[in-house]
């Protein structure tokens, strides 16, 4: 093949082809660059642009606050890291508990059938008010006070539901014959479960888990509301000293820059080969 | 007489309202082969799934070397086992399923070696030994690596039969184990099953492989509607049916 040359009207294709490509990068760069200067220039010839600019764009300001935020994160990252690892826990031990069958385990399939559609409707906003100042007033000593730890249990009761029901649609949706030969080579309920159907579950439902997980990152923002001390809850206190909106442009910025790589990691698992048990074909 | 391997004597079957199995009597010696056909919707893999409890018969009796099948009885009663008990017995009985049904996100040795280890509690390297000396016997020596969805339906199937055998069955079931094939792979997975008959495995096959039937079968079984129609010699039965409803289906799948 070494002596091979292309022909004379392949040479000719191939000239087409560059000019072609070369023609659609240019359109790309120009509509890109008309598009934004569109943008801008609406944005900044608006009414209200200086004064929008020196409360939400005060990059000096923001730049300067920084460093407080970043520390308030850390209490976000907190809560985010221990919820996550509850949450796994207890949606697995929710989905399973589903699984059961046999009236014996009639109560147990309706509570935590009962669980999961009460904690998936109720919105978070208003479990975090239940949890974060309900509790509290019972009085009861031996309930935890502590905003930091009554916010995790409200996150907790929240995503576990919805984490539960993605594994369930996980679990069913693995197909009946895959239990069927688990359970003729002698594994029980229990083993079949674990070896066979769980990690075929989260395989299958892993791009919809870490999706739940990101968004559960953001909800940590607003566990404020309890008064714990994070992110939106410091760039608010800076915000009623000075009146700029910047810091909470900084704070969203922050929560971008947190879930970008998690939401990467989701595309990339999802892409990778042999992943849904399809070999390493192309489509 | 000795006891059989397995002992059918007026299994019903009902789903709902419909009944797939409407009093089976059959019996089956240790060390035999018998092949079971039939058309479809007959009731064949019902029967087999009974045999090793994945189906809960409704009436009469079915018991595998001379226990009873996920039953114990007492009294005169029958009470149902717990799930581990019924595992356990499973667990001395081996399938294998039209479609495969390995594991796909575990290798082929992965998927020989899981039922020894979780539930014969065979240490892992033993398991392994005995996974790797199958997987030559099937002809699978050097695919041990292998994820399922990298092997042909073939491959597939004898990689199946190798998991049910790790477990050292006294029995094994096939459920039409070469009718998802193209044809050329059909005779690689009945090579394997002819030298388990040989080897002298107890097995039950429900086939439409008559040859095979012809060539290994102890006894041939034709059922229809839920009832064993005709059952005998597989020579015999093939070359001189004896109900017209034996004739019709043999014209058509001979
Ligand atoms: N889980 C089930 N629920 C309801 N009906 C069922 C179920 N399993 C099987 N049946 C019905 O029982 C009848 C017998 O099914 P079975 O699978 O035993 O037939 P078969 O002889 O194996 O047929 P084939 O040759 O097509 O595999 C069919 O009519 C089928 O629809
Ligand atoms: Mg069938």
């Amino acid at each position: 093949m070494a002596d091979w040359q292309p022909s004379a009207l392949q040479l000719e294709r191939q000239a087409y082809r560059r000019s072609r490509t070369r023609r659609s990068a240019l359109i790309a760069f120009v509509s890109t660059v008309v598009v934004f200067a569109a943008v801008a220039i609406a944005v900044v010839n608006s009414p209200g642009w200086s004064r929008t600019r020196d409360s939400f764009f005060d990059l000096r300001t923001g730049w300067h606050d920084m460093p407080a935020l970043l520390r308030a994160l850390w209490t976000n990252v907190q809560i985010m890291l221990i919820c996550e690892v509850i949450v796994l826990v207890l949606a697995t031990l929710i989905a399973v508990a589903r699984t059961l069958q046999g009236p014996v385990f009639f109560p147990l399939r309706l509570l935590a059938a009962a669980y999961t559609d009460i904690f998936r409707g109720m919105p978070l906003l208003i479990v975090l008010f239940l949890v974060g100042y309900g509790l509290p007033s019972l009085r009861i000593s031996a309930l935890p006070s502590s905003p930091f730890i009554l916010c995790i249990i409200a996150l907790s009761l929240t995503y576990t539901a919805y984490v539960a029901e993605v594994l369930r649609a996980g679990i069913q949706s693995v197909h009946p014959s895959q239990r069927a030969a688990a359970r003729s080579l002698g594994l029980t309920h229990l083993q079949t479960v674990r070896h066979v159907v769980f990690p075929q579950a989260v395989r299958r439902v892993l791009p919809a888990l870490l999706n739940d997980f990101v968004s559960l990152q953001k909800d940590t923002s607003l566990v404020s509301i309890v008064g714990v001390l994070e992110v939106v809850l410091r760039a608010q206190n800076f915000n009623s000293q000075d009146y700029k909106f910047v810091h909470y442009v900084f704070a969203g910025l922050i929560f971008v820059a947190l879930t970008v790589p998690l939401t990467r990691l989701t595309d990339w698992i999802a892409a990778r080969q042999g992943w849904n048990g399809t070999g390493g074909g192309v489509v | 007489m000795t006891q059989p391997m397995v002992l059918a004597e007026n299994v019903h079957k009902r789903f709902g309202a419909v009944t797939v199995l409407s009093g089976i009597d059959l019996e089956v010696q240790a060390g035999e082969v018998m092949v079971i056909i039939g058309p479809s919707g007959s009731g064949k893999t019902t029967f087999l799934r009974c045999i090793n409890h994945l189906e809960q018969v409704n009436a009469g009796r079915l018991s595998v070397d001379g226990e009873l099948v996920g039953y114990r009885e007492s009294n005169g009663k029958l009470y149902e086992l717990r799930d581990s008990e019924v595992a356990r017995k499973r667990a001395e009985i081996g399938m294998v399923f039209q479609h495969f049904n390995l594991f796909p996100h575990m290798t082929v040795l992965q998927n020989i070696v899981e039922a020894p280890v979780k539930v014969k509690k065979v240490g892992r390297p033993e398991a392994e030994r005995i996974a790797r000396e199958l997987l030559s016997k099937v002809g699978l020596g050097d695919r041990a690596d292998a994820y399922p969805s990298q092997l042909s339906g073939g491959q597939k199937q004898r990689v199946a039969i190798a998991r049910a055998l790790a477990m050292e069955p006294k029995l094994m079931l096939f459920d039409e184990p070469t009718s998802a094939l193209d044809p050329e792979l059909v005779g690689e997975v009945l090579d394997v099953m002819k030298q388990l008959a040989r080897d002298g495995m107890t097995m039950v096959v429900v086939t439409h492989e008559i040859g095979f039937a012809r060539e290994v079968g102890d006894k041939l079984v034709f059922m229809d509607g839920g009832v064993v129609v005709e059952a005998g010699d597989p020579r015999e039965v093939l070359a001189n049916p004896q109900h017209e409803r034996t004739k019709a289906f043999l014209s058509k799948v001979l």
